[in-house]
């Protein structure tokens, strides 16, 4: 077989049996890849509220308005010695939220917008795993951002707490000790995974569904359905249940948060909601399966559709 | 095996009947153009080949089913499908590092080496680069790809004629080794002319007229004809007449060269005028349907 003369021929059966496919976790991952090229205010905006917080929490720190929390001896001061940094991860989710909400009414719509399916769709990558990529967006990618800078943000934020201490001559192990920062990571992790990715995913796939459906007006396809049962429900039954359904689906005051014992869902918080009780509660599980349903019929339709 | 194989493929848009009964049969390793008017059906009959469109009867393409194997049949199929649909925010080292990582047969080497010909850059967007750049881009991202079916579905429409003539020369130097089959629908037909091994013509869904090149060639003959021997080229039935500057040209099916010769100077017609021809056979049996 290592003659000279097979070597064209050897050569051109390297060269056929050449890998046929790749593992379908490459094409996800790439599909992932172009989402971020395309849509970058997936991280930039994130990014931007971090230092918008950041520069808003070095000014009042100069302006010395925290310091009065950071007098650690103080009555009040355990409650409040947290509350910027929870401000701060708060505006980050919020921005978690908007960009989702928007990134996934365009999602499935701008490739038809610009005819780029046409291309997309000549290349080996299957319509699930397009719509797969997509969802990992609002499912997996941004929740996982938004919890790196909001972690990366509040190190910033303790470091100068640290400084401000110091410069009153007080102890940082007291700062550090009230505010346990590894706990505090840990919970805002599990906060933006159960609150921010797996309770409003049904709101999300319904968006991509409506991104991939709609020829044009994305967000009034999306809307008025909702606005429409919600309106048909409070004059035939004078109730609020779809609209507070929808909302706290969004929102993350979910009823089974708002259950719990104590204040109810957010801020400081997460605590008195345990991943026992999350996993079991049958809300979970019907948003999970009604995303299935939205997705399963966008992948569905991303087969029929071509640019518009 | 063939690449391309219909029985029946019919396709309706409503009441609009789109394809009605196409059979086909494209074997591997030729150039085949499909040309027909403007609603005749071609980018309906392309879109089904390439699963981007649900059909009603049979259709393999390289042994598959192309509305749901598209994904897999992708990896042996490239196709354009339209000018400029090339996503307008990225960057070609974008476009480039996605079919690297998406797509198992692509030479990123050959495609940087084709586009280093041109005037394309890797840092550019697709936005920044005209209509014409952006079909080149195109076509060293397809060409890059060791495929076994290309589909070419008026690829230079709007093009200016130096891209088009580039187009189909690359196509042709750097491309087709033989092994490959392309399908290319235009209207641009003198610009193929010379590139294509079949020819097919498309009408209302169906399909008129289907010869290769060779039979054309010898099947097909013009004669252009003095006045005073008018009357006995018409006696030998052609085909289509239309007048010129100092006589006319009429177009024969199956008559012998050597009898033509007398006659006036015989070459072979061009596809635009077989195509001409044909299409007013078509309408003229349709009106005589009609009456």
């Amino acid at each position: 077989m290592s003659t000279p003369s097979n070597a064209m021929s050897e050569s051109f059966q390297a060269q056929s049996v050449a890998p046929a496919a790749f593992p379908a976790t490459r094409a996800l991952y790439w599909s992932v890849r172009r989402e971020l090229w395309e849509n970058r205010s997936i991280y930039i905006a994130p990014l931007a509220v971090a230092a918008v917080a950041l520069f808003a929490f070095s000014m009042s720190a100069i302006a010395g308005i925290w310091e009065k929390s950071l007098r650690l001896d103080s009555a009040h001061a355990s409650g409040t010695v947290t509350q910027p940094y929870d401000i701060a991860a708060g505006l980050l989710m919020l921005t978690c939220i908007v960009v989702s909400v928007f990134y996934c009414l365009d999602a499935l719509h701008s490739e038809r917008r610009d005819r780029s399916i046409l291309f997309w769709k000549s290349l080996p990558v299957s319509d699930l795993t397009t719509v797969l990529a997509k969802v990992s967006i609002p499912l997996v990618v941004l929740p996982l951002l938004t919890f790196a800078i909001a972690v990366a943000m509040q190190g910033i934020m303790l470091l100068l707490s640290s400084l401000i201490v110091l410069g009153m001559g007080q102890s940082v192990a007291a700062l550090w000790t009230k505010l346990s920062f590894f706990r505090m990571s840990l919970l805002m992790l599990y906060h933006i995974l159960t609150a921010h990715a797996l309770w409003p995913l049904p709101v999300y796939c319904w968006l991509l569904l409506v991104s991939g459906w709609a020829r044009r007006a994305t967000f009034l396809w999306a809307a008025l359905p909702l606005v429409a049962i919600g309106g048909v429900e409070l004059i035939v039954f004078r109730s609020w249940h779809f609209a507070a359904l929808v909302g706290s689906r969004l929102i993350g005051a979910a009823p089974v948060f708002a259950s719990m014992p104590g204040d109810g869902f957010p801020s400081g918080p997460m605590t008195h909601i345990t991943a026992g009780t999350f996993l079991s509660s049958p809300g979970l599980w019907i948003g999970l399966v009604v995303s299935a349903a939205f997705l399963a019929a966008a992948v569905r339709l991303r087969r029929y559709q071509g640019p518009i | 095996m063939a690449c391309i194989e219909s029985r029946g493929l019919r396709k309706a848009f409503g009441k609009t009947t789109a394809l009605d009964g196409v059979d086909l049969r494209v074997e591997e390793g030729r150039i085949l153009g499909i040309i027909g008017p403007n609603g005749a059906g071609k980018t309906t009959a392309l879109n089904a080949i390439l699963g981007l469109a649900a059909y009603e009867g049979e259709l393999r393409v390289l042994g598959r089913d192309p509305w749901n194997e598209r994904d897999q049949l992708m990896r042996d199929v490239c196709f354009i499908s339209d000018v400029a649909v090339l996503p307008r925010w990225a960057r070609v080292s974008q476009l480039l590092e996605y079919i690297v990582g998406v797509h198992p047969r692509f030479d990123r080497a050959k495609a940087e080496g084709f586009l280093a010909k041109t005037s394309i850059r890797l840092a550019n967007k697709v936005r920044e680069l005209s209509k014409g750049m952006v079909t080149q881009l195109h076509l060293a991202l397809i060409m890059a790809i060791d495929a076994r079916l290309l589909v070419l579905d008026e690829p230079t429409l709007g093009l200016d004629i130096l891209y088009r003539k580039q187009f189909y020369d690359s196509l042709l130097n750097d491309y087709f080794d033989r092994s490959r089959t392309i399908v290319v629908a235009t209207h641009q037909v003198e610009e193929i002319e010379h590139v294509l091994t079949d020819l097919m013509f498309i009408n209302r869904g169906r399909i008129v007229f289907q010869s290769s090149m060779d039979e054309f060639e010898s099947r097909y003959l013009e004669v252009m004809v003095h006045p005073e021997k008018a009357a006995a080229a018409r006696a030998l039935k052609p085909v289509q007449e239309r007048q010129v500057f100092g006589g006319s040209i009429l177009l024969f099916d199956g008559v012998d060269r050597q009898q033509l010769a007398e006659l006036g100077e015989v070459r072979t017609p061009s596809i635009a005028d077989l195509f001409v021809a044909v299409m007013g056979q078509q309408s003229s049996q349709a009106q005589g349907a009609s009456r």
